[in-house]
């Protein structure tokens, strides 16, 4: 049994401790806004926060986060920045499939949080491990930069 | 029946079907006609009436109101990114004059005798429903006013429904729609003729930006649910070791270690079908556990001996020197105006081009991913498809059960691109769950598995010859196209390309040259080639859009003066005069190439992007234009080459005349994201294969289009055409025009010529060359 400490709640998860944690989160704790893309950290689809931080949990073993706080897109709405990304996302119609979209948010999410104002360079670095094969990209920026805004009237 | 006739025509089949029955019995029979003459003669049925099993207009199927007045409508089309389940809601709600606040939308199973056609592809789902659609709401408006006549006992003609509430008007009476419900759906459904439908002035919807993605917010956090998302308590996660090459076969297999990693259950041949293999799995060995991590770990494990089979020869650079060989050569004649022969003897000059384009994998979000119950001799599947009828079909061969014991329920699609119009992923499932009666099983693909066995995008050469007057427009237009057909899944020795192939964008080419001959040499497919978003568009219109840029240069003249004089006068083409007879399965009355729209999209593009204009070095503007899925597009980029001969797009214009437009919001995102996708391809894109296998594994090295390469300003601009004109297609005609506009861009920016897709590492050292 291992415990993971995940949206907010401590998990007992009969796993191995190579499990990724991408396959402990869908297919054993239940949370399914994660998703999987590609299995190496190429595409950003199964993106989630270790504590805070932006982390791909299709290559980040379970057994290497212990005692850390996990968070996934599932759990994104209890934080004040990700309902206004989220709100962004929604003003923007960015998401096309959506499949992506879980990850690009909670990439997204990462960055304004350190960088509550980040230039054009700063977006794309962060956003470049996100793949959308539907090519939201601009829409992305937009409701990055959207948000962005946002923080700096209220900052105002 | 071994008559394999070189005109095989899919007529206005979509992608299934034409080869019923190829599955279970490998007996060939066909559903399709032999020759666009007979088809032609079947009836002259166009659009959604030449779809199988056509359309249904029933609001009793497709509309229902409960008695809180919350409207449901049934979308029987998959959404894949394009907002299909919004756009269809959108369009009933109009008709029906209800509360998009009121509005939900329910996901149809594969059942087409209820439902009419499923199959979402071909750009179609709007073309082909926003009628049917519109008059589900008009009806069910009726019935509502009906009911509320019948209720106060007055005239209906004194009643009006008007966003959500029946109003009468003499009296000011009002009843909401979930009052009236019950009463509306026991009265019989008004004939067609009868119903009213509203003026474009009366639209609260429909071409307006006003209504939001109906599904955004179960995107944003997390709760939309795609096939991976489908969970039953106990449920079994497997994935299968499929031969590395198509048509190989499992010689033997050692499971034993495999068997031993913790959570594997079992471990289970799935048997390969003899190729071709249309839509069926191409089998190997599953293994099945009790979570996707152990199957992925279980399959590492297991040792297994292929015999590779009759493909195993497959080389891409050693296949790319047959095509562009054939190329050279006369091939089947598929079109001929006036004498070429003559123009390009008598030419004061000519120039002569070739092009290649290599294989793409569709590599959508989502790999495959299907779940599949079997239970009491029934089988119940849950798939990202874009075809559940045929799903359903091919569950029912497989197993051995009737069809209506098959349930298909569609979820929605992490991104489809043609690819999961194939169900071979769903029968995997199927099959496997036929093993464990009474257990759900999810089949999962890892991103190799989607690399590895995509239907491919055809690989192609081109090859254009033009006899040139001394005003350097051609008097003469050869061009030789030589890809691997879609067909080659249904049949063996289908090595021409099919009417629906050459009709995007080859034979339907409409500039005015007096002497044209358009040729199609063979080539036999050595993989599963498949739809991939835009089809054949692709390879032609990325070879006619450079070549016409060549001949502008070549002529010394403005690419955008010279592509308006080689369209000619304005007219409206019939299709057939081209000997295109396809024309998308539309009517050739409906939908003749308007040249006059073809113009204007190319000027209102070049327009935006401020053609002609004066350009720091190293930066180039280029052009193109391409009329596919019955929509006119054109594209204009601009583009920055480094020193080091990497890439900058600074901006994409891109012009779209799709007809009336139902959704603008969607319609813009089609175009912006087939933008990007365009310049994936063209940039990135290519799979190759060796020993008969596909050398690239996952996303670093089959690449695709990340934000560095999305334009830093992509604007797309809907153009209304003039007078009452058909809708177009949306989803796929974006792609085509970003390939060549690109590198008519790149052109324009270095003097380097790209003839030979992707992109990529061509540009390095591009100074020290021109200099």
């Amino acid at each position: 049994m291992i415990t993971l400490k995940l949206n907010g709640q401590d998990h007992q998860l009969d796993v191995t401790e190579d499990m990724p944690l991408l396959w402990a989160i869908r297919d054993v704790a239940g949370y399914s806004g994660t998703k999987f893309g590609c299995g190496m950290g190429l595409c950003g689809a199964c993106t989630i926060h270790i504590d805070g931080a932006p982390a791909r949990s299709c290559i980040t073993p379970i057994g290497s986060v212990s005692g850390q706080a996990v968070s996934t897109i599932d759990n994104l709405h209890r934080d004040p920045l990700g309902q206004l990304v989220q709100q962004a996302w929604l003003d923007t119609a960015v998401a096309q499939c959506g499949f992506c979209q879980g990850g690009q948010i909670m990439s997204a999410t990462a960055l304004l949080k350190t960088h509550p104002n980040p230039s054009d360079e700063q977006i794309e670095t962060a956003m470049l491990g996100n793949i959308c094969r539907c090519g939201t990209y601009n829409r992305i920026k937009t409701a990055i930069r959207q948000v962005a805004s946002h923080l700096q009237e209220a900052k105002a | 029946m071994s008559r394999l006739p070189s005109d095989f025509v899919l007529s206005n089949l979509s992608r299934r079907g034409f080869l019923k029955g190829v599955g279970a019995t490998g007996a060939l029979v066909l559903a399709a006609s032999w020759g666009w003459r007979e088809a032609f003669a079947e009836g002259s049925k166009f659009g959604a009436d030449g779809m199988p099993n056509g359309w249904v207009d029933d609001p009793k199927v497709y509309v229902s109101i409960a008695a809180d007045g919350t409207v449901t409508v049934l979308c029987n089309r998959s959404e894949m990114g394009q907002g299909v389940r919004t756009s269809l809601s959108m369009v009933v709600a109009d008709e029906l004059d209800a509360d998009w606040a009121m509005v939900k939308v329910r996901q149809a199973p594969g059942d087409e005798v209820r439902f009419g056609n499923q199959d979402t592809d071909g750009s179609r789902s709007m073309r082909h429903w926003y009628e049917p659609m519109r008059r589900c709401g008009a009806a069910a408006r009726s019935m509502l006013e009906q009911a509320a006549a019948n209720q106060w006992q007055v005239p209906v003609g004194e009643c009006r429904a008007q966003l959500h509430t029946v109003l009468h008007q003499p009296s000011g009476r009002q009843l909401g729609y979930g009052a009236l419900a019950e009463a509306a759906a026991a009265l019989p459904v008004p004939a067609r003729e009868s119903l009213r439908l509203k003026q474009s002035s009366e639209f609260r919807y429909i071409g307006k930006d006003s209504v939001r993605a109906i599904d955004g917010e179960d995107i944003v956090t997390g709760r939309a649910v795609y096939g991976a998302d489908v969970h039953f308590e106990g449920m079994l996660f497997a994935t299968v070791a499929r031969p590395p090459v198509y048509g190989g076969t499992v010689k033997s297999f050692d499971a034993s270690a495999a068997l031993k990693v913790p959570g594997v259950v079992k471990v289970m041949p799935i048997d390969s079908r003899p190729i071709p293999s249309e839509f069926q799995p191409l089998g190997g060995v599953a293994v099945i556990a009790s979570n996707t991590w152990a199957a992925i770990k279980g399959r590492e494990a297991l040792k297994i001996v292929w015999d590779d089979g009759a493909n195993a020869g497959y080389d891409s650079i050693a296949y790319r020197k047959e095509l562009e060989a054939a190329a050279l050569k006369p091939g089947k004649v598929v079109r001929s105006t006036g004498n070429i022969d003559e123009a390009l003897n008598s030419a004061d000059s000519s120039l002569e081009a070739a092009y290649y384009l290599p294989h793409l994998a569709q590599s959508p979000m989502e790999p495959m991913v299907a779940v599949a119950r079997f239970q009491d001799g029934q089988c119940e599947a849950w798939a990202p498809s874009q075809a559940p009828q045929v799903t359903r079909e091919r569950i029912a061969e497989r197993l051995g059960i009737a069809f209506d014991k098959v349930r298909v329920n569609v979820t929605l699609l992490g991104g489809g691109f043609g690819r999961k119009s194939k169900p071979d992923f769903i029968l995997e499932a199927a099959i496997l769950a036929q093993a464990f009666p009474g257990k759900a099983v999810r089949v999962q693909w890892t991103r190799e598995d989607d690399i590895h066995n995509s239907y491919f995008h055809t690989v192609s050469a081109e090859y254009l010859k033009a006899s040139l007057n001394q005003d350097g427009m051609p008097s003469g237009w050869l061009h030789r196209t030589v890809a691997p057909s879609i067909t080659a899944l249904f049949a063996p020795g289908m090595n021409h390309a099919a009417a629906f192939e050459l009709g995007m964008g080859f034979t339907n080419m409409a500039y005015a040259i007096p002497n044209v001959r358009l040729e199609n040499p063979e080539a036999a497919a050595h993989t599963r080639v498949g739809w991939y978003r835009s089809v054949s568009n692709i390879p032609h219109g990325f070879a006619i859009q450079s070549f016409v840029d060549e001949l502008a240069h070549k002529a010394g003249q403005d690419p955008l003066k010279y592509q308006v004089k080689l369209l000619g006068p304005d007219r409206q083409i019939d299709p057939r005069t081209l000997s295109e007879e396809w024309n998308y399965g539309e009517s050739p009355e409906r939908y003749p190439i308007d040249t006059a729209r073809l113009r204007a999209v190319l000027e209102t593009a070049a327009q935006a992007a401020g053609w002609g204009r004066e350009l720091p070095k190293g930066r180039g503007l280029g052009l193109a234009v391409h009329y596919s899925f019955v929509t006119y597009v054109a594209a204009v980029i601009e583009v920055e080459v480094k020193d080091d001969g990497t890439l900058l797009v600074h901006k994409a214009d891109i012009a779209v005349d799709c007809g009336p437009q139902i959704n603008p919001e969607r319609i813009r995102s089609q175009f912006e994201g087939a933008c990007v996708m365009g310049l994936g391809n063209a940039v990135l894109g290519e799979i190759s294969f060796k020993d008969g296998k596909v050398q690239q594994d996952n996303f670093h090295m089959y690449e695709v289009a990340r934000m560095s390469l999305a334009p830093k300003v992509l604007a797309v601009h809907l153009v209304t055409p003039p007078g009452n004109v058909p809708l177009g297609g949306v989803g796929e005609p974006g792609v085509p025009p970003i390939a060549p506009a690109l590198c008519n861009a790149i052109f324009a920016a270095t003097g380097k010529r790209i003839r030979s897709l992707p992109v990529r590492y061509q540009l390095q050292g591009w100074q020290q060359e021109k200099a």
